[in-house]
């Protein structure tokens, strides 16, 4: 299924855009959307760790996604 | 009554509109954290910092952040403004307010408040040196 990841920071940087639409396959969880994205954007490992926003909430490794979830890798924060 | 005040915005942040905000009759003392812009980061000079941040996400991680306050201090109201876009030297990317019956609980609050922002709330900051920029805890 079709999935769409905004991108912030550093990752925006790197991937040189804020956002890409990406295949993944049904019953994927997050840890497996990390892998699959470690395969096609090897200039993620630039970066310290980074973490998936599942529908604007931090969602777990072990979550399942859905059709139409909104996506969000978030790199460490540093705001204040 | 609102007892959270929430604010992610590209205008000026507003240091008195934090306060009236949590003043309330029943509060002995009122404590604010007010973060600036410092004009060097280990022994670089800083020319300045630009605030990106995943707004709905932001809001509503610094919403949880104002809820859980008021659930372990003994404070009445609380606002957690921030800024995004590009600040210079010494202006204000972030302002906390807190009021309570007493100040331990409203300094308490306020730290608690800005320690957890700086872990969770999805909002990136790069420094702006005169040769070059960086995003701030990004790599390894």
């Amino acid at each position: 299924m079709k999935i769409k990841i905004l991108l912030f920071g550093i990752t925006s940087d790197l991937l040189e855009t804020s956002s890409l639409d990406f295949e993944v396959d049904t019953n994927s969880s997050v840890a497996d959307l990390k892998s699959a994205l470690l395969v096609k954007y090897p200039q993620l490992k630039n970066i310290n760790s980074y973490a998936i926003a599942v529908n604007e909430s931090y969602a777990d490794s072990t979550l399942i996604l859905q059709e139409n979830d909104v996506i969000a890798i978030i790199p460490p924060v540093s705001g204040g | 009554m609102e007892k959270t005040s929430i604010k992610v915005t590209s205008k000026k942040l507003d240091l008195q509109e934090c306060y009236n905000f949590v003043t309330d009759d029943s509060c002995g003392g009122i404590a604010a954290f007010v973060g600036t812009v410092r004009n060097d980061t280990q022994g670089k000079e800083v020319i300045q910092l630009d605030f990106s941040t995943y707004k709905p996400m932001a809001i509503k991680e610094m919403q949880k952040i104002a809820d859980l306050a008021l659930d372990k201090f003994k404070i009445e109201k609380i606002a957690i403004h921030h800024a995004e876009g590009m600040l210079q030297i010494g202006e204000i990317p972030v302002i906390i307010t807190a009021s309570a019956k007493h100040r331990k609980a409203a300094f308490d609050a306020c730290q608690f408040a800005i320690d957890t922002l700086k872990e969770t709330v999805p909002i990136w900051k790069k420094e702006h040196f005169s040769d070059g920029e960086v995003w701030v805890n990004a790599h390894p």
